[in-house]
């Protein structure tokens, strides 16, 4: 049984709308990080090239009619809450072509409304609600967050629980992708290991991952607190088809999401600088997983980046 | 008594006949838990997961996202402990319809401590959105899975599997926080749950034949407990309440029926019979059962004390009481 769609070039975005959504996540991401003297900066510079290609045009998404506002917090899911809304209308409509995009490292939450905003499928407005209390807007998102399809975040877990989907669609002959951003710490899960055996056991080709390699996990480099070792070669082992490209490069980005993967998940290896285009980072002495604005000089320093990408902007 | 042999086993295929929409989900545990007869009828709705219970469990949530009805069959400990958080995350939260079935609770595996579910009601009760069952017989067994999909939710099942024997009416089905009312009277009133509804059984005959008054409730649901019919029987026995389980006496039974007499205000003696906060060890049921004061003589034991009488038995007592398939003596919401 066989559910891949890998029809060359079903996957190549248009490059300038990626470059264009990919400077929009790190000049909205700085810019948020400097109005609240702190942020997920470094996820917005390692990860923006990705979601460009992505939101540009890799992921097969329905249309919203208009970019969304996100509602407040409306409770959680239960037996009586009637009300809960879910993040994954901003992604559009669920529907039998269409693909899914799943967020595993909810850290990644503030990249990825800016995508949405610069992708024209939430209202710039919402970002305002970042983190507020009574906000939809969580920083590290749960389902209900502007483009969260499920609940991720706990790491580890979104890998698993979109092989599941991928395997209902499947049974129900859904054409339809599984779109899964991972991080390189998640690879130091044991059950993302289990869930590489499932999918190769069962064949499960309808997926595609793609992960952020940019070398940094909350205690410091990867390096330092738990190295993966070669990772490509472990997942060639796994039954994965791996592809290992620059993760800034949008053209090679678009090629790797298009490498045909019959049979089994592709995997594309991603990459990536923490600091890419805020060099300011690199003065932070390898603590990137939160960046925390520690007084005027920085702020300034800081600024003088935000000034040159919205001149740039033109 | 009527021993009904792999009940579930039978009934799985049976349910799967009328349900397409359930799959069945195991960790290299499927004939251990009665599931290879669905296997071999439906192998397309059958997904082998490997010994794996986290990714299997987060499977299951995507699953049923998608509408299927996951039934995702391990052994209970292998549920709970090795995958709280992906059931707490990828089912519970978003308060997804996966049944979770739980076989081997407490000591009826020999196993030892690393297959004895015996915290495993506490840790699924307090879980939000998490609905919490146990079967006690073969007619239980048979029509549990009913229940557990007409729950909207998650669900976990403390599941039996091989000989079970028959105690209820097969017309009386299991259902969602009803209690059965197996014996009135006015000095004790003994709830039981799973395997310890024999026992009860079976110690409630002694026990009337030496002129004690005993009510018997069986209990199937831990969560929800909130029956408005329970709080009168709470209140009732002139002596107090004795209840017996297959698990530690932390968040069990004993626990659901101190938090509703606390609730309403019900001041009786409760003795709480179970695992007294302990680990078990591997060696039989039966021994284990007397080891840790589940049993018919544990009852009845708890009972004098309870009355202040010594009732004067030999353990051939228990053994002699002929069990039979009993109707529920008044319904619940009748009392």
């Amino acid at each position: 049984m066989s559910a891949a769609f890998n029809a060359p070039g079903a996957s190549s975005a248009a490059p300038s709308r990626a470059h264009a959504i990919a400077a929009g996540i790190r000049r909205r991401v700085l810019d948020h990080t400097l109005r609240n003297q702190g942020g997920y900066l470094s996820q917005a510079c390692s990860s923006a090239e990705i979601l460009g290609v992505l939101y540009g045009g890799a992921m097969n998404l329905g249309a919203v009619k208009q970019p969304l506002l996100p509602r407040p917090f409306a409770g959680v899911p239960s037996a009586t809450n009637r009300g809960y809304s879910y993040g994954y209308h901003f992604n559009g409509p669920h529907g039998r072509i269409y693909d899914r995009f799943i967020l595993s490292p909810t850290h990644y939450s503030l990249p990825l409304y800016a995508a949405l905003i610069e992708a024209g499928r939430m209202d710039p407005a919402g970002l305002e609600a970042f983190n507020r209390d009574g906000s939809s807007l969580e920083m590290i998102g749960a389902e209900h967050s502007p483009g969260m399809e499920l609940m991720t975040g706990s790491l580890g877990q979104g890998l698993s629980q979109g092989i599941g989907v991928a395997l209902a669609r499947r049974m129900k002959g859904e054409p339809g992708r599984i779109w899964i951003f991972m991080s390189d710490g998640e690879f130091q899960i044991g059950m993302v290991w289990e869930a590489f055996e499932f999918m190769n056991h069962h064949k499960v080709d309808n997926i595609k991952i793609v992960v952020d390699i940019n070398g940094q996990q909350c205690d410091g480099a990867v390096l330092s607190v738990m190295r993966l070792g070669g990772l490509s070669e472990k997942l060639t082992a796994f039954g994965a088809a791996v592809r290992s490209v620059d993760g800034h490069d949008i053209e090679a980005l678009s090629l790797a999401f298009a490498a045909p993967h019959k049979d089994q998940p592709l995997v594309v290896l991603a990459s990536t600088d923490p600091c890419r285009e805020i060099s300011e980072l690199r003065l932070n002495g390898g603590k990137l997983h939160y960046i925390r604005i520690k007084n005027q000089v920085e702020a300034a320093r800081y600024q003088a980046i935000l000034d040159g990408m919205e001149a740039a902007r033109g | 008594m009527e021993i009904v042999a792999q009940p579930h086993g039978k009934n799985l295929k049976a349910f799967g006949e009328r349900r397409p929409d359930v799959l069945v989900l195991s960790a290299d545990l499927t004939s251990s838990c009665e599931a290879d007869y669905f296997k071999g009828t439906f192998p397309e709705r059958f997904i082998s997961c490997g010994i794996a219970e986290q990714n299997m469990v987060s499977i299951a949530g995507g699953l049923a996202r998608e509408g299927f009805i996951p039934l995702v069959h391990t052994f209970a400990v292998f549920i709970y402990r090795r995958a709280l958080d992906q059931i707490a995350m990828s089912v519970a939260y978003p308060n997804l319809p996966v049944k979770l079935l739980g076989f081997l609770p407490g000591v009826t595996t020999p196993g030892g401590a690393t297959h004895q579910a015996i915290d495993d009601v506490a840790v699924m009760r307090a879980l939000p959105n998490m609905t919490v069952l146990e079967v006690g017989d073969a007619t239980e067994v048979e029509t549990v899975l009913d229940l557990a999909c007409e729950v909207p939710g998650p669900v976990y099942v403390r599941m039996l599997r091989g000989e079970v024997p028959r105690l209820f009416d097969r017309a009386e089905p299991m259902r969602l926080d009803t209690p059965r009312v197996l014996a009135t009277g006015s000095d004790l009133l003994i709830v039981s749950a799973g395997i310890c509804t024999e026992e009860a059984l079976r110690a409630i005959a002694v026990l009337t034949a030496r002129g004690v008054s005993v009510a018997h409730v069986h209990v199937s649901t831990y969560k929800p407990f909130a029956n408005p019919a329970v709080p009168a029987l709470l209140a009732q026995p002139k002596y107090g309440i004795i209840s017996v389980e297959n698990h530690t006496t932390v968040g069990g039974l004993g626990t659901v029926l101190a938090e509703m007499m606390v609730r309403h205000r019900i001041a009786r003696p409760l003795v709480t019979l179970g695992l007294a906060d302990t680990f078990a060890h591997g060696a039989s049921r039966r021994f284990l059962m007397r080891e840790h004061g589940l049993d018919a003589q544990a009852i009845t034991v708890a009972a004098e004390q309870l009355i202040g009488t010594k009732l004067g038995w030999v353990d051939s007592d228990f053994s002699a009481v002929r069990i039979d398939a009993v109707h529920s003596s008044a319904k619940a919401e009748a009392m």
